[in-house]
């Protein structure tokens, strides 16, 4: 009897402190192996940097998307499992018109509005680069994120707004719909191939010598760090300093408090999607920039590193989203110091699951959904 | 009394689901022969394409009765679905593989056990990593454990495919067994040859059937099938074996609803604190249930994937998962045999529906090749040439079947959440619960409807 | 609700005696819970005695329903002990509590909507052997499975005689009234074979008529040894039904005594009644 009280309140107990203690013995254990191998040089300084600085610009993509994703999580109540299919819809969108932009004459404009399918023109051939063709970036970088807005007002239109007060549950499947139908259409378009975008060669970049390496940054990885920060910043203007921002965080707290205090939910749901759709298609140009490659299953594949960034911020919380993008971001890439590299992005969901059974409402913000 | 209430329900499921049953597949069975007749095929081409529809209706059909067990009954939210059927065929090749490698040096060995216990042993690491996922996870509200589940199932993916997992020396004795294997392992990006024998020719051989199974092949080799009748008689037998799973899979997974343990499944679906609250320790019965859903999705990767000659990663991709669901959300769940129908519906129309009508077409019209990418497509169609833009559509029909799916998926959301069956009453229990004894007032009874 | 079904015979569920029960079924000591800071339950201390009526009230946010559930184990109290029938309960998980004894109703009555009131009814009885898988799928077991079944069914079927609701057995439990919920939740608490009873505002949202049954059964239940603890707003009503009153205010026990006691006291009437008596 005595025991199985006992057990029953220990068990309750559970839930923080051990979770504390196992977490803190494993960062024990992660330092000393980074600390006992950069000293005994099993490890490179040089190449840590070089995972960081990977990390970072990979978290700050995924942060960028995760803002969309955060944003439609609390107000509209669902997992978005479309939301990786619009990162990808607005890839594709901006660098056909970047290829367009940067080929025009040069090769038919068949083949360069399809960004290249089957093989019929080469990124690369098209010198296209930030100081190569940057008229051509900039611009499919804003038509990345118009078209993704565009996209993303059409689907809720026709597909969320009719189901808008089901559960969210039933809002989940049908994104599931919407990833699947997204996806194949572009397939359909574009074809499965995964085509080089940049002329890699032509970027600039400067490499500094490192105690025990070098250490690259090239123009890319600076334009992804100028473009998401100065996104970022802006969204932090908007939610504080605007009327739209101030609705938008009451409704993220809570919809029907909001509606009863008139603020007009249908409008805030729109900016939502015109933010959130702007930010992820943003998010995709740049992810193919700085990688230098374009597939159909680009979005797709981010998307799980997406939510694990999203969750561990704490749902409807955007500085939790850029935060947990970037701590996202890092356990990808600075996983391999510990383990082998496949498993980089297996580390970034176990980081997910972690918090998801032990720290749900996410390690940034105190803040749930209802 | 126990006899006339057992005869009673008995000829009320025949009355109805097996007829529902048995009317769909024969509508399905009759439109694809009919249109394979239509369009000219051989004998061998439709019975090719029939066995080929029933492995999808069988395997989709298994997989979704699992599934409800899930989300039907428990309200489970399990999108790791191709995790589980995945360790069960990898746990199960790598028992099953012969121990000297076979197929080049890039190919690991196994253990060499029969398949009989390989499948078994598949099978259990499923659903031992059902508990393993489920102990912690179940917990969760339901789109935390999708989350979960499905970045569970793409760790697994990520190992199959990993150097690390791809070969260990296995050392000569271990706890002083002398083991066969030298090498094991996953494979890697590979994957795994299945280098044992067949699962239908390890099956009959296992019920003495075999003698009788070749003298079976040799009348269809005289009679039917001059050249080679074997894959086609093995295709079909196969098939018809995995309805036979289906019908398995149905009784147990009935019988598993319809019972009180089905019932504190139900109630912990409607609402957990209730069932809480009338004593059930609903965590222990949602453990139960996860792990045999888990076991049985093992149980259908195997059958799907074990009898193939090779298995690897990208079979793996969490689209299985998604079909799956689709197959369930057309049948209904909540509905066993709206489970099975949504997946025999869901691979003949949604699955093998357009490919097939993709081979019909071009097996009937030569048409010769469209162009090789969407710009010369609708290029064509720019110049008023319909026809190569018909044929990259018809080329591009395995992609643009899966658009078809999430638009299905998507008006099935709109239109019928309840699914094809509508909204069924399947008591959950395991015996008649009308009153004992008959009827008390048929007058009480009726105006019940109208209490609200 | 026809009237051949009351002549037919009152069914009775008479409670099964057990000698080791104490004549102080429920002790509640020193209970304390706070959520965020806010103290929902204070330093909350009372007794229910076997048999009895107790009533449970005070002002919306008095820390009623925390109570119930600190002792029915749907939350954990920070501080304090909970007995019943002698036995600590406190800290263990609610389906622990349900099976010794102790059944609750919902505030809002919740029942499992897609399932019938059959269904719901038959949950509920203790110790069903079908609760074990392997017992409810293999051959040979399964029908012991469905002969137990066949027991709980009889007795399902009495206390829907007993709650009238028999003629509701076959609908959803979703499509019943306000009223006919509360009835099958307490007809659903009653099949666990409970000691004790406790009720969650059971006559909030129902009709009068239906009210009078409800109370009708209630007394007819205490008669038949049943213990009950009752939550509720509506003041009259406990105050003619209870022969114990424990009035509830900001967290604390304000007052606990027989409702004349309650009353006259003059904190009551302060904190509770504001002045209207």
């Amino acid at each position: 009897m005595g025991v199985s009280e006992t057990y029953a309140r220990g068990r309750r107990l559970a839930g923080e402190q051990p979770f504390a203690i196992v977490v803190g013995l494993v960062a024990v254990w992660l330092v000393w192996f980074l600390v006992e191998g950069l000293v005994t040089g099993r490890i490179r300084v040089s190449n840590v940097l070089s995972y960081a600085w990977d990390g970072l610009l990979r978290g700050l993509i995924v942060g960028l998307a995760g803002i969309g994703l955060s944003m439609t999580y609390s107000i509209l109540n669902f997992a978005n499992f479309s939301h990786g299919d619009y990162i990808t819809s607005g890839a594709f969108s901006g660098w056909a018109v970047t290829y367009l932009l940067a080929g025009l004459g040069e090769a038919n404009i068949g083949s360069l509005l399809l960004v290249g399918a089957g093989g019929s023109v080469f990124g690369g051939a098209l010198g296209i680069g930030i100081t190569t063709s940057p008229l051509a970036v900039v611009v499919g970088m804003l038509i990345a994120g118009a078209a993704s807005i565009g996209l993303a007002l059409f689907i809720d239109r026709f597909v969320y707004k009719p189901i808008r007060d089901e559960s969210g549950i039933a809002l989940l499947i049908t994104s599931v719909g919407v990833a699947f139908a997204l996806r194949y259409i572009i397939v359909f378009v574009f074809g499965t191939d995964v085509r080089g975008t940049t002329s890699a060669g032509e970027v600039p970049r400067v490499s500094f010598y490192l105690i025990d390496g070098s250490f690259r940054i090239n123009a890319h990885d600076i334009t992804l760090l100028v473009v998401a920060v100065g996104l970022m910043l802006g969204v932090h203007l908007l939610l504080q300093t605007t009327k739209l921002g101030k609705a938008m965080r009451a409704m993220s707290d809570n919809e029907d408090l909001a509606r009863i205090t008139g603020i007009p939910t249908e409008q805030v749901i729109r900016a939502t999607w015109i933010v959130g759709g702007g930010l992820t298609g943003i998010a995709g140009y740049m992810f193919v920039l700085w990688k230098g490659t374009l597939g159909f299953n680009d979005g797709w594949l981010l998307l799980l590193l997406v939510f694990a960034a999203v969750i561990l911020g704490g749902i409807g919380s955007i500085y939790g989203a850029i935060a947990g993008g970037i701590v996202i971001g890092l356990t990808a890439s600075m996983s391999v110091i510990w383990i082998p590299s496949e498993f980089g992005r297996a580390a970034a969901f176990f980081v997910m699951i972690v918090i998801l059974l032990f720290k749900p409402q996410g390690i940034f913000s105190g803040r749930t959904t209802a | 009394m126990t006899e006339t209430t057992l005869y009673d329900r008995f000829e009320r499921v025949i009355d109805t689901d097996p007829k529902l049953v048995v009317a769909v597949l024969a509508v399905i069975y009759l439109a694809y022969i009919a249109s394979g007749v239509a369009f000219g095929y051989s004998l061998r081409g439709q019975l090719n394409s029939l066995a080929n529809l029933t492995f999808y209706i069988g395997v989709f059909g298994m997989l979704a009765l699992a599934l409800n067990l899930h989300w039907g009954y428990t309200g489970l939210f399990n999108i790791g679905i191709v995790g589980f059927m995945g360790i069960g065929v990898y746990v199960t090749a790598i028992l099953a593989k012969p121990p000297v490698a076979q197929g080049g040096a890039a190919q690991v060995g196994g253990f060499g056990l029969p398949l009989g216990i390989a499948v078994i042993g598949g099978v259990f690491m499923a659903a031992f990593f059902g508990l393993l996922v489920g102990l912690p996870a179940l917990r969760l509200r339901a789109d935390y454990l999708a989350i979960v589940t499905i970045a569970f199932s793409e760790i697994v993916r990520f190992t199959m495919m990993s150097r690390t997992f791809q070969e260990f020396t296995v050392p000569d004795t271990v706890l002083g067994y002398d083991l066969a294997a030298d090498t094991v392992g996953l494979g890697g990006g590979g994957g795994l040859i299945l280098n044992y024998a067949s699962p239908l020719e390890a099956l009959l051989h296992a019920l003495y059937l075999w003698e009788p199974y070749l003298g079976f092949v040799s009348f269809v080799q005289a009679n039917l099938i001059a050249n080679n009748p074997r894959p086609v008689v093995d295709g079909v037998v196969y098939g018809l074996l995995l309805l036979a799973v289906c019908g398995l899979y149905y009784w147990l997974l009935t019988w598993t609803g319809e019972s009180p343990f089905g019932r504190v499944l139900k109630a912990i679906r409607e609402d957990e604190d209730v069932a809480n609250a009338l004593g059930k320790d609903t965590n222990r019965f949602k453990l139960k249930s996860f792990v045999l859903g888990c076991a049985l999705m093992g149980f259908g990767g195997i059958l799907w994937y074990a009898g193939r000659g090779s298995i690897t990663p990208p079979s793996f991709r969490p689209n299985i998962t998604f079909f799956v669901w689709i197959a369930l959300i057309i049948g209904g769940a909540g509905s066993n045999t709206g489970s099975f129908l949504g997946g025999a519906v869901f691979a003949a129309l949604l699955y093998e529906g357009p490919r097939y009508i993709k081979n019909l077409i071009e097996v009937a019209f030569n048409l010769g090749d469209g162009p090789g990418n969407f710009g010369q497509a609708m290029a064509a169609l720019g110049s008023l040439d319909p026809v190569p833009f018909v044929l990259y559509t018809l080329n591009s029909i395995s992609e643009l079947r899966l658009v078809i799916m999430g638009v299905v998926l998507i008006w099935l959301m709109h239109n019928r959440p309840e699914g094809m069956l509508g909204h069924r009453k399947e008591t959950a229990a395991s015996i008649d619960l009308s009153r004992p004894g008959g009827a008390k007032s048929d007058a009480a009874a009726a105006d019940g409807g109208d209490q609200q | 609700m026809s009237e051949a079904d009351e002549s037919a015979g009152e069914p009775s569920i008479p409670i099964e005696d057990t000698d080791e029960m104490s004549t102080v079924p429920l002790e509640v000591e020193n209970l304390r819970k706070t959520f965020g800071g806010i103290t929902a339950v204070d330093d909350v201390s009372f007794e229910v005695e076997k048999g009895s009526l107790t009533g449970l009230i005070g002002p919306n946010g008095a820390g009623k329903s925390t109570t119930f559930n600190l002792i029915t184990g749907m939350h954990d109290p920070d501080s304090g002990t909970v007995r019943f029938n002698g036995e600590e309960i406190t800290g263990l998980a609610p389906h622990e509590i349900a099976n010794r004894g102790l059944a609750r109703t919902f505030q809002i009555a919740r029942e499992l909507e897609e399932m019938t009131v059959l269904e719901n009814m038959m949950l509920a009885p203790k110790g069903q052997i079908g609760e074990t898988l392997w017992r409810s799928v293999t051959p040979g077991v399964r029908s012991d499975v469905q002969r137990q079944e066949t027991q709980h069914l009889e007795r399902v079927w009495e206390v829907l005689d007993f709650f009238e609701i028999d003629h509701l057995a076959e609908e959803y439990a979703g499509n019943l009234s306000g009223g006919q919920r509360k009835l099958l939740e307490m007809a659903r608490a009653l099949l666990t074979d409970p000691d004790m009873l406790l009720l969650d505002e059971p006559f909030a949202g129902v009709n009068p008529s239906l009210e009078k049954r409800l109370l009708e059964h209630v007394h007819e239940l205490r008669e038949q040894g049943y213990t009950f603890l009752i939550v509720e707003h509506d003041m009259d009503l406990i105050m003619e039904n209870c022969e114990r009153v424990i009035v509830m205010h900001q967290g604390r026990v304000l007052k606990d005594g027989t409702p004349a006691e309650v009353k006259q006291s003059e904190e009551v009437i302060e904190a509770y009644l504001g002045g209207e008596v």
